[in-house]
This record gives structure tokens, sequence and C-alpha cells, in this order.
């Protein structure tokens, strides 16, 4: 890898690692939700709602700082962690859980969709045949809405990926550790003849971009040919 | 086995309150939109909670709001045909058909003659064979609800419900599905529950004849009696006629068909019923002119001899008169107007006239063989 330096190549290798968990942890979590605001009705789910939607609201930068006192390591949740192991904050994982936690409303956008797309009369006939609820979901529910996820994921991967303000409020911006594609371009900007690193930076976010909007497209659009029984 | 229902349900300007028992055999829940019907299938099916009512499938309770049983709708066994088919868009024809069959049980209780139901037979009597790799966005309306059919039946179930099953179709994809609900009803041991609001549809399936109005039971009972009372009309008097039931005689070569009903003959346009078999014909109200002395001279070939039952008289020009003939019970609907000037009334003796091409294609259906 000549074209990239290392602090580059570590730039974009960690973006990349902490897009794909903060997608692939938060995609059940995602679908659940999605599913409660789709079909049930059960009291504080406007609530639920608002609090899905805050990331997408608020300045990201009060997002990280709230993930920062909740996660933090003297944080009332960051400190029960810490004694099981796990630690967020100036860590990858911190920047992993900030990308997740500011693409969760899109992904959620995205899948609430695709379920209410869905005729819970086809459902209903599942129940009939015999099928208990959560085999009707596995068997009918989830590949209608297969088409909704991949976006909702591909779209939150993509968000994950440019992620800046809750990252560097959240973990900081230390290279090799919590130093995504975007606080990278950042930093590059402010030293003196780092502009070619931030150019290279750019052209691979663009191209990251592109590709899993292009992806996401490709594959539900095929998918939905599946599904709707061409 | 029975299916015995008796529900409660207040929807606020709506209140159901129904109670029937559905012998074996095609149990018709009749009545215009509105009358309760779908919500009453809907309950029995587990899709719909009442606020109270107990039902039960011959030991088997599946519902009893006092005692706090609510089976939820997968575990009753209960196949369910929707009027518009419900067919799973992203699996084939195949899939569809056996996707009720992972749940179904191994070993059937009841009904035992027919045990579970066995795939190839099931796709034979219903012409499946040819669309079983096709997704059911590639199929017509009548082969999605004969997919949708023996998607019910292949899950094993102990009851069959069908919601107005054939109403998204036309009239010639009606007549392709009505035969294997007659098929099923004469074929298989499995109760059937049907839902209708027409009548040329009840008079072919119906053992039994559930009449509704508003959320309430009107009459129950054998096909024929329901609909020759001329009290009971779910489905308003323009829709009125009795069914009888007659065997095949013979075919004639000038087209027609030739029946025996109690002893009288009755000539049909020719259809397709082989000679001996029990057929059920349905003889619409408005198509049946009354005669008090013999008539002669007529051009219509079908005279039954009978006696005036009862005559009701509503608030239009019209009335409906119901005649006891040898071949069952009649129903014609006449004005007010001759009823009066005949002189008709109850114990009268009189004879019903039926033009022979009045009784269309669809009013002709086989009949169960069974006693």
């Amino acid at each position: 890898m000549d074209w990239l330096s290392p602090e580059e190549w570590s730039a974009v290798a960690l973006s990349l690692r902490v897009s794909v968990w903060a997608t692939v942890c938060s995609l059940p979590l995602g679908i659940l939700t999605a599913y409660a605001l789709a079909r049930w009705s059960f009291p504080g789910k406007q609530a639920l709602n608002v609090l899905v939607h805050l990331p997408l609201v608020l300045p990201p930068v009060v997002t990280g700082y709230l993930l920062l006192i909740t996660f933090g390591t003297r944080g009332p949740v960051g400190s029960l962690l810490e004694e099981i192991g796990i630690v967020f904050a100036f860590r990858w994982t911190g920047a992993a859980l900030a990308a997740g936690v500011m693409a969760f409303p899109l992904m959620v956008r995205a899948i609430r969709l695709s379920i209410e797309a869905v005729d819970p009369k086809l459902e209903q006939a599942g129940a009939t045949l015999g099928a208990p609820a959560p085999w009707v979901f596995v068997t009918i529910t989830l590949p209608l809405i297969l088409p909704g996820v991949i976006a909702g994921a591909l779209l939150a991967f993509a968000k994950a990926m440019g992620e800046f303000g809750a990252t560097i409020t959240f973990v900081s911006n230390i290279p090799g550790q919590t130093q995504t594609i975007p606080t990278a371009i950042y930093a590059f900007l402010q030293v003196p003849g780092g502009g070619s690193s931030a150019v290279t930076l750019v052209i691979i976010s663009i191209i990251v971009a592109t590709g899993a909007l292009f992806l996401s497209e490709t594959v539900s659009r095929r998918i939905a040919r599946r599904v709707a029984g061409a | 086995m029975n299916l015995t229902v008796r529900l409660a349900h207040d929807f606020g300007g709506f209140a159901l309150d129904a109670a029937f028992d559905a012998p074996p055999g095609v149990t018709v829940l009749f009545g215009r939109s509105g009358s309760g019907k779908t919500t009453i299938i809907n309950a029995v099916a587990g899709l719909l909670k009442p606020q109270g009512g107990r039902i039960s499938i011959g030991e088997r309770v599946l519902l009893d709001t006092e005692r706090g049983v609510c089976l939820p709708a997968h575990k009753r066994r209960i196949g369910y045909v929707f009027q518009e088919g419900r067919l799973f868009p992203h699996m084939s024809v195949s899939q569809n058909l056996r996707y009720g069959r992972w749940f179904a049980p191994k070993h059937r209780v009841a009904p035992k003659p027919t045990g579970r139901p066995d795939f190839d037979q099931v796709v034979d009597m219903l012409g499946l064979s040819h669309l079983l790799t096709r997704r059911p966005g590639m199929l017509s309306g009548g082969e999605k609800q004969r997919v949708a059919i023996g998607r019910a039946l292949l899950a094993g179930p102990g009851l069959l419900l069908a919601d107005e099953p054939l109403s998204s179709l036309d009239e010639a994809r009606k007549a392709e599905i009505l035969p294997y609900f007659e098929r099923l009803r004469d074929e298989t041991e499995i109760p059937i529950l049907y839902v209708s609001h027409t009548a040329a549809e009840v008079a072919r399936l119906a053992t039994t004849v559930i009449a509704l109005s508003d959320g309430k039971v009107v009459r129950q009972g054998p096909a024929a009696d329901v609909l020759g009372d001329p009290m009971v009309t779910p489905a308003g008097v323009r829709a009125a006629g009795a069914v009888l039931t007659a065997t095949v005689k013979r075919h004639h070569e000038d087209g027609l068909t030739e029946l025996d009903a109690g002893g009288i003959p009755l000539f049909l346009p020719r259809n397709a019923h082989p000679p001996g078999r029990r057929i059920r014909i349905r003889i619409a109200a408005q198509d049946v002119l009354l005669s008090r002395g013999e008539p002669d001279g007529l051009s219509a070939l079908n005279i039954l001899p009978g006696t005036v039952e009862t005559i009701r008289f509503g608030d239009g020009p019209g009335t409906i008169v119901s005649l006891r003939t040898p071949a069952g019970a009649i129903l014609a609907r006449i004005t007010r107007r001759s009823a009066e000037a005949m002189g008709l009334a109850p114990g009268l003796a009189c004879h019903a006239v039926i033009k022979t091409v009045a009784i269309a294609p669809e009013d002709v259906g086989g009949a169960s063989n069974r006693p």
C-alpha cells in the first residue's frame, strides 16, 4: 500500500472496522425497534420514537457529550461496563458506539418503512397455517423486508463512515486509536502540508460512500424483484 | 364433528350476538355485507378475540371467555381460505402449499378417514401440478384461490374456513372454483364454514345455512329449509330462491337434461352431470309463475303441482309465496295484486311454472350422494 501513508491507512482501516461493527451490532436492535414502532402499540411508543430520532436532530457534539458522560469511565453506564472489561471512552469501540448511535435513526427509518409495506394479513395467514409468531417473522416478514433491511444497513454504514462530531467529542482524535477518516481529514487540514493526505482520504470517502449506495440499490432492487414474485 | 359457536362482541354501533351449531358438511354463513359474517369467521380462526363466547370443535375448546381459554390462531389447526388468497409472494406455489405442513401434526387425531392429506392428492384434486414452480405473482385469480385452498388443506386442519373465496373472481373463474369446494364437501370429512352473500353459491354448496342479519342469527337449518323459507331472505328478496335436489335421468338430443325431482320430471338446459348423479338446482323466486288451474298450452316445460304453505307480504308491491311440492319447497315472487286476485292462501292447491331456460348453469351443481 504505497499510495497510502501508514497514518492514512490506519484511518481507513479503523473507519471500516468501526463502521462494520456499528452496523452489524445495531442491525438486530434496529429491526426490533423498527418492528415495535411499525406494529406494536405500547405505552411510551412516542417517547421511543423521539429517542430513536434524537441523534438525527441534536447537534452531533451534544450527542457525543451525552455519550461521554454516560459511557465514559466515570459515567453511570461506563463505570459498570468497565468492571466487566468493556471500555468505550477513547477507544475504537467508543467510535463504533458513537457511529452506531448516529446512524441508528437512518437504519430504523428505512426498515420501518419496509415493515409498514408488508401486509399484516400475510402474517395472519401464516398464523392460521400453524406458524408461531417467531416463525412467521422469520419465514414471511423478514424475507419481505429484506430489501429495506439491506438499504437501512448500508445507509447506516455510509453514515458511520462519515460520522465526525459525536466521535471526536466522545473518543477524541487519537491516531491509530480513534482517528477515523473524517477526523483524520480534519487533523491533516490543521497542519501545513497535510493537504495531499486529506485529498487522498476525501477520494476514498467518496468511493466508499458511492459504492455503498450503489450496492444497496442493486441488491435491494434484485431482492425486491424476487420477492414480488417475478 | 360439530363446530359450536356462541359469540358476543360489541363494536360500539354494531353488536354481534350469534350462536349456532355447524354439523359436518358445508355450513354457510349467509347475509349481506355488514351482517357480521367475517367477524364470526375471524373469531373462529383466532384472528379476533371476542368479548364473550365459546367456540368448540367436537371436544376441543378453542375459546371460552368464561374459563379464560383462548387458543392463539396458530394452535387452532384451522385452515383459512381468505377472500384475497393471501399467498406468500416470495415463495413458489409449491413452498406456499407446503408452508402449513411444517407445523401440521404428524399423527392426526381427526378426521380419521382422510388423515393427514397427501400432497400429491391435493395437488391433483386442485389441478395444480403445472403451477408448482411458479410464483403467486404469475398466477391468475382463479389459480391463486386454488393454491390458497390447497395450502389450507395441507396444513391438516380440523376445520376449513372460507371467507367469500370467490368474491374477487369473475363469473368464469367462480364456475372454475365452485366444483372444488363441492368436491371438498363430498370427498373429505373436514367440516367447512363458508361465508357468502351470493345466493347461487349458498344454494350449490350449503349443507347447512346460518342466515345472519345485523349480527344476529335469524334462521339456521338444512339448506333446503332455510332457502325455501319465504320469511328468510338474507340477501334480499331479489336473490330469494329455493333449492331442489334431483337425480339426473337422461340427456335428450334436443339439448335438454331431464331430472327426476321427487317423481316429477324437470327439464334443464343440458349439463355435464352423468345420469344417476344427484344434483342441486337453485330456482330463483322471481323466475317462478303460479297458476291455480293446471296450466295448458304454455311454453314452459316445468310444471310442479303443490300447495301454498306461507305467503310473505312485505311493504312493497311484491310477495313471496312458498309452495310445498313433491320435489321440495319452491319459492315464487309475485305481485301482491296477483296473490290477492288469485285468492292465494295457505293450504290452497297451486301449480308452479318454471321456464327451463331461466335455470342458469351456475344454479346447477353436484349434490352430496351421502344421506
